[in-house]
């Protein structure tokens, strides 16, 4: 993880070189009526055998970037790349790219054989290939045994597996994954997610996923595009993404965070002070802001701020808050405060032997340091 | 649950719980009954009951035996072997004189006509006169007519004392009994219901693949389109029944006839001569093209309904594996409609092989369907013993395509609309 991290700024500088990534974006737009673009210059480099994943909410352009690399979609402006040629002019069945579906779409009239046997057929395999590779595809989501069964005799985490299989027994080395694990349950998901890692890590395939669950997207990806709105907000490793957003959608999409919004009183390239709109002034570290007056959004993660009993020792920022509501949950408890003029103000704490318990009504001292807390935008 | 029979589950104040659960859901099946019962009675009586009359008109064999009711018991010791003796004689002379007062032997001598020709004058002739006779009434008989003096009369009339017949059925395949009570064909010239009946079916599958053929498309552009266009498309399919059918089947002759809309503009255009005016209509190609017409919807909805829970990802899917546009749909796409085509396909043909009104107007004598000769035998030769046994023949043919339908693809599958 902490390799691809740093990678991360040569990729940027590689972007002019074709030969270092395997599937590019350059400059997508995408526009269905002619009046609305669904996607606006989008760019991305996936580098061999890279998990990335597309993660925004519903309706912000991700699955139709992903269709597009498909080819179910052409792209209005802008070049798709694949092993640096261009596929805009190329049909689906060309692409060689292998897909998983929202809905697995398993063919319903095939046995679970013939599904996997089907991208073996149209490439013209000999029959004892073909069910060589079918079995191996089978092993390797472990459904041996299971050739014979029809898509429906079997269960969601079944099915998908077999779509999984499917979309990887002709040895793609691009895989497409839309949304697959949406319509399973909690406990298959993450079983789910682990097993895609697994494969991931075994065949070495390059993979593009597009979720909207953002567990999902820490969990498996090396590098996730936060998408809002047609535009990548950040494109970064998940560290990176949770440790510093770069700005509040991110901030606000990733993770449990919480907002305070005031004007950038005092400014200098390495701390800022803010004044919140109840007057408490904040010591932050400037991200997207840029100079004095401007009016801007902290954000803070929960878990980063500490309830001080007793001396402060190296807390830039100290309130008094007001506890209202406590809540259990098994291994950490979660607080909400008033404080800052905000009543959303919300505190992860271990659950640890020494930890006094609060009630509702207490009044504690909390504090943070200026690095936890990130001035964004407004 | 089940495998504990010898204790049945009863409810906490001891009553067995099937008898609870009875009591329960009998309001609840009241009350459906209820809702259904209007039609039902409806059904029952306009329905069930004439196809049950129908299916009774077709072996209903009473003339015989209750115009003749002396004759056919005093005929039950004939040998069969030569002429019957006087008392038989005798005994249709006393039936003739009851039936000639009460003006009740014209449907007996059509009845004996059917299955001997000259019966209708033989009995009507000797009923004029039986007044005048006297005994001994063998010699005075046949001396009226000849029939009487010929065996095979009485062949007839003793086969035919049983109140029940298989002799329309016969007719309706082109066959019947012989004198001597075998079953044979019809002379040549006059089989035309076996002819009919294959003309039936053979045009019902040219039409039903044509209405598969142009519907197809239609369907599953009406399945894929965005919901403002084919919401738009779906109108123009129904459009047709808004129309009635006879202003459609009229339309039809309007274009295809001769001197109509089409061949005038092939002529001013110049593909025919004015001389080689195509004849499209009053033929088969009249009512083929005007029912498939007709028809199209039949096909096209259930089609639709099918097609439309095909997700647009199974392509997809096929596509992406690395399926040619064209084997993604033969192998994909085209199988999971095979239920609508068997719907459709079954839904046309059923229709087609009883539609009636359309290759009456537009068949001429050559696209005519074995419903025309039924409608002929009720309205025009009045031999609805005949009409009822084809009928019956189709309602049968209809069942069995039915069944193999229903065990081919499952009528539980198919949803229309």
């Amino acid at each position: 993880m902490t390799a691809t991290a740093e990678a991360e700024p040569d990729t940027q500088q590689d972007s002019t070189s074709t030969n270092t990534c395997f599937a590019r974006f350059i400059n997508v737009q995408k526009s269905y009526d002619g009046e609305q673009l669904v996607v606006k210059g989008f760019d991305l480099d996936i580098r061999k055998g890279e998990f990335v994943t597309l993660l925004g909410p519903s309706g912000s352009g991700k699955t139709t970037c992903l269709m597009m690399m498909a080819g179910f979609e052409t792209p209005t402006h802008g070049d798709i790349l694949l092993k640096g040629a261009p596929i805009n002019g190329l049909p689906p069945h060309k692409r060689g790219i292998g897909m998983v579906f929202q809905n697995y779409a398993l063919f319903p009239h095939m046995t679970v054989a013939e599904n996997l046997a089907f991208p073996l057929e149209v490439r013209h395999l000999s029959k004892a290939e073909i069910q060589r590779k079918v079995e191996r595809a089978l092993a390797m989501v472990r459904l041996e045994g299971f050739g014979d069964r029809r898509p429906a005799q079997l269960s969601g985490g079944q099915q998908q597996r077999v779509a999984l299989a499917r979309a990887l027994v002709f040895e793609p080395e691009l895989v497409l994954m839309d949304e697959p694990l949406g319509a399973l349950d909690k406990n298959l998901r993450e079983e789910m997610q682990y097993e895609i890692k697994r494969i991931h890590a075994d065949l070495g395939v390059t993979m593009l996923y597009v979720t909207h669950d953002q567990t999902e997207a820490l969990t498996m990806s090396d590098r996730i595009a936060v998408f809002n709105d047609g535009v990548v907000q950040q494109l970064a490793s998940p560290e990176t993404l949770y440790e510093a957003p770069e700005n509040a959608f991110v901030a606000y999409f990733i993770g449990e965070n919480n907002r305070l919004q005031g004007i950038v009183t005092e400014y200098s390239e390495t701390v800022c002070q803010v004044q919140l709109d109840n007057g408490d002034r904040v010591l932050a570290k400037p991200v997207a802001v840029s100079g004095v007056g401007e009016r801007t959004t902290l954000s803070l993660r929960p878990e980063r701020v500490a309830i001080i009993r007793g001396e402060s020792t190296g807390f830039d920022n100290r309130f008094s808050a007001e506890v209202r509501e406590v809540t259990y949950l098994g291994d950490h408890l979660r607080t909400r405060l008033s404080v800052c003029g905000s009543d959303e103000f919300v505190i992860k704490t271990p659950n640890a032997a020494d930890h006094a318990a609060l009630r509702a009504g207490d009044v504690i001292d909390i504090g943070w340091t200026m690095q936890d807390c990130r001035a964004l935008d407004a | 649950m089940s495998d504990s029979p010898s204790t049945p589950l009863t409810t906490a104040d001891g009553v067995p719980l099937k008898v609870s659960l009875r009591r329960a859901v009998r309001q609840s099946k009241l009350k459906a009954l209820l809702l259904v019962a209007p039609l039902l009675l409806f059904l029952i009586v306009a329905f069930l009951m004439p196809i049950g009359e129908m299916l009774w008109r077709s072996i209903d064999n009473p003339e015989v035996s209750s115009s003749l009711p002396r004759t056919v018991v005093a005929l039950e010791q004939w040998d069969g072997e030569s002429l019957p003796g006087e008392p038989v004689y005798a005994a249709l002379a006393e039936d003739l004189k009851a039936g000639q007062k009460a003006r009740s032997l014209g449907l007996l001598s059509s009845r004996l006509n059917y299955e001997m020709s000259g019966m209708r004058s033989a009995v009507m002739g000797t009923a004029r006169r039986i007044e005048l006779i006297e005994p001994p009434y063998r010699e005075a008989l046949i001396d009226i007519n000849d029939a009487w003096g010929e065996i095979d009369t009485w062949r007839v009339i003793q086969r035919e004392s049983s109140p029940y017949t298989l002799s329309y059925y016969l007719a309706a395949v082109d066959h019947q009994y012989s004198p001597s009570g075998d079953i044979v064909a019809v002379p040549d010239y006059l089989q035309i219901h076996g002819t009919l009946f294959w003309r039936t079916f053979w045009m019902s599958g040219v039409i039903t693949f044509l209405t598969l053929l142009l519907g197809y498309p239609v369907a599953f552009l009406l399945a894929n389109l965005p919901l403002r266009h084919s919401n738009l498309l779906m109108i123009l399919v129904l459009l047709p029944f808004w129309t009635s059918l006879l202003v459609r089947t009229t339309t039809w002759i309007a274009i295809l006839q001769s001197q109509g809309v089409l061949n005038d503009m092939m002529v001013a255009l110049g593909v025919i001569a004015d001389e080689a005016r195509w004849q499209m209509i009053h033929n088969k190609t009249g009512t083929i093209i005007a029912m498939t017409h007709i028809l199209l919807p039949f096909m096209i909805l259930p089609l639709y309904s099918v097609m439309k829970t095909i997700p647009p990802s199974y392509m997809r899917a096929a596509r992406s594996l690395g399926g040619r546009a064209f084997l993604s749909f033969r192998r994909v796409y085209f199988p999971l409609t095979l239920p609508g085509i068997a719907a459709g396909g079954i839904l046309v043909f059923i229709l087609s092989i009883g539609y009636y009104i359309t290759p009456a107007l537009v068949g001429g004598q050559s696209g005519r369907f074995i419903t025309n000769y039924i409608a002929y035998h009720m309205q025009t030769s009045l031999n609805w013993g005949l009409a009822a046994a084809i009928a019956s023949i189709l309602l049968f043919v209809v069942i069995v395509f039915y069944l193999v339908f229903n065990r081919l693809v499952g009528v539980d599958k198919v949803k229309l609309g």
